[in-house]
């Protein structure tokens, strides 16, 4: 049967599809794709439905193969250093692989999480109508786990298609300043507290996984009591405990919580979020809901247009000239290196 | 004109409800700020009314104890618009309760309940006292969350109030009947928790070979408990029907 395979799945490998939406009034985590443009744009590279499952690389990438008929796979996100049987591969591309070939995906060098969409997609079976994997409660994805060394995904049919590539120009930028939506808890703290949140550099702790990401940085003072009855957590809610250091919560945030949200950061700017490592700097702009509203619908255009902002992968991709080279079909040109 | 988020939309003559923006795409509507009875079914009730609603732009709702989170299409529908909307739906006063009844059998005490012992401690009482005081009353589900399936409840009898565990506990039984602060619950599935343990259910409170009844308990239904001995808790553990009992 058709598979791909986890030679070495790198430091974290989950599948993840857009997310579980729907059962959160039961307690169940959305988790999905932290980097929702990078996943989309895997897809699409492939010529897959926007919401088929891939498999979200974390930091190295490891080492994979497929069985059965050859597949187009794609690598977005962070630009990993990518080889097929050691020729490189850009990111951003799809391109063909064969069973025997072994497809590795180094380090990150810009960024954290990566996208591995494979022509047909992950074809786990889905999960109270996802394919998302939430580890802590062991739902979705490959036996509700993180995948391991030989672990083999199911992949679901595919035709062939175009090898194509999404030009850097053409991918949603990452922002340099998140913008937020100042609420909904914000009354709970004072001028100077939200005036720190906007002008100041907020450094990602080690502490930052699919959840959330701790900050260092400033402490922000609660105005009245640094608790709240618990109500519900939207992605990227950013949370003051009464340690008073900020919380920023993720895919795979609890649905409700029990401490006050001074803002929460708008879903085009997650992506940016998803690839800071620790140690960098993340700083926020507030924004009104307008103006979130306009932003939100960019994005979304963005997303509904990947398909067209693609182009043929171009003759550059060294990997295209090597194998054409390897096949004796281009005698006397010498690839660009 | 969009609301600023220092200025919440707000309906006077409905008890005050709050409309607050959470992001982009999701928004939170208080209709109070603590743990009550009253506020938590106007909240249920809200949440059924939205989603008989067909309100376009719609995705989902999370009721909690004291306010509905809502998340929503930004593309279909602008948050002035949708508060407005939403606003029009919050019940006015107290409504009547709608939730189901169950009975869920429990071993109390032992392996299965093993704060059993300290929680009698703490209050001077006998474990057996205990037992009867959790068994006496009636507990209301406020709202699931933090795990799947995991109820969060009111009703526990004062006497039994119990503050939390110094320390979490990093693993817990599913299915356990347990207490922590003015709260009780029954856990779903294995969870950290510094709540205390007073028993076991053999009911399965999560279970996805159940298909759409993967939840047992939903937010707003009521509560009792039975006793059982460890050998009807053995029998009934592996038993493949139903193991607590719908009364209502």
């Amino acid at each position: 049967m058709d598979g791909l395979r986890a030679i070495d799945p790198g430091l974290l490998a989950t599948v993840q599809d857009a997310g579980r939406y729907g059962w959160q009034r039961f307690g169940v985590v959305v988790a999905g794709a932290m980097d929702l443009a990078a996943y989309r744009t895997a897809n699409a590279l492939v010529g897959n439905d926007a919401d088929a499952a891939a498999v979200e690389l974390t930091l190295t990438g490891g080492r994979w193969e497929i069985a059965g008929q050859p597949r187009r796979v794609a690598v977005t996100g962070a630009e990993f250093a990518i080889a097929v049987d050691g020729r490189p591969v850009p990111a951003w591309c799809s391109f063909v692989l064969r069973a025997g070939e072994s497809l590795t995906i180094g380090r990150a060098p810009d960024g954290v999480r990566g996208y591995l969409a494979v022509s047909g997609g992950i074809a786990v079976p889905p999960v109270l109508g996802s394919r998302s994997t939430h580890v802590r409660s062991g739902i979705g994805g490959l036996d509700g786990r993180a995948l391991r060394a030989g672990d083999r995904l199911p992949l679901g049919d595919a035709g062939e298609g175009p090898e194509l590539e999404l030009p850097a120009e053409a991918r949603w930028p990452r922002a340099p300043r998140l913008r937020v939506v100042l609420g909904p808890q914000d009354g709970h703290f004072g001028p100077d507290a939200i005036a720190a949140l906007t002008g100041e550099a907020f450094p990602v702790t080690a502490e930052a996984d699919r959840m959330g990401y701790r900050l260092a940085g400033p402490r922000l003072r609660h105005r009245g009591s640094d608790n709240i009855v618990s109500d519900g957590i939207a992605l990227g809610s950013i949370q003051v405990p009464a340690s008073g250091h900020l919380i920023l919560l993720l895919a795979d945030r609890q649905p409700t919580g029990g401490y006050p949200k001074i803002a929460t950061v708008v879903t085009p700017d997650i992506g940016a979020v998803a690839q800071a490592a620790p140690g960098a700097n993340l700083q926020f702009e507030a924004i009104g809901l307008d103006a979130a509203r306009a932003l939100r619908r960019d994005w979304d255009a963005h997303l509904a247009s990947l398909s067209a902002r693609m182009r043929p992968a171009q003759s550059g991709n060294p990997y295209d000239s090597a194998r054409l080279l390897g096949l004796n079909l281009v005698g006397g040109v010498v690839a660009g290196e | 004109m969009a609301a600023g988020p220092d200025d919440p939309v707000a309906a006077p003559g409905h008890g005050a409800p709050r409309v607050r923006p959470a992001g982009d795409a999701a928004l939170t509507v208080e209709l109070g700020d603590t743990v009550d009875p009253v506020v938590n079914r106007r909240v249920l009730e809200f949440d059924r009314r939205v989603r008989a609603s067909g309100l376009p732009g719609l995705l989902e709702s999370v009721p909690t104890y004291r306010s509905l989170f809502v998340q929503y299409d930004p593309g279909a529908v602008a948050f002035d618009a949708l508060a407005a909307a939403l606003l029009a739906l919050v019940p006015d006063g107290d409504v009547p309760a709608e939730g189901r009844r169950w009975v869920f059998p429990v071993c109390y005490g032992g392996e299965h309940g093993e704060d059993l012992g300290h929680v009698a401690g703490t209050h001077g009482l006998t474990a057996e006292q205990v037992v009867a005081a959790h068994l006496a009353a009636e507990y209301r589900v406020y709202m699931i969350g933090f795990a799947p399936g995991f109820a969060y409840m009111g009703g526990l009898p004062e006497l039994l109030h119990t503050p939390r565990r110094a320390s979490p506990r990093l693993r817990i039984p599913a299915n356990s009947v347990a207490i922590g602060g003015v709260q009780a619950g029954i856990t779903s599935i294995p969870v950290p928790s510094g709540w205390h343990l007073l028993g076991r259910t053999p009911a399965r409170m999560f279970d996805l070979a159940r298909g759409d009844d993967a939840f047992l308990l939903a937010a707003g239904d009521i509560v009792r408990f039975e006793r059982i001995d460890t050998a009807t808790f053995a029998a009934l553990e592996g038993a493949d029907g139903p193991v607590a009992r719908r009364v209502g």
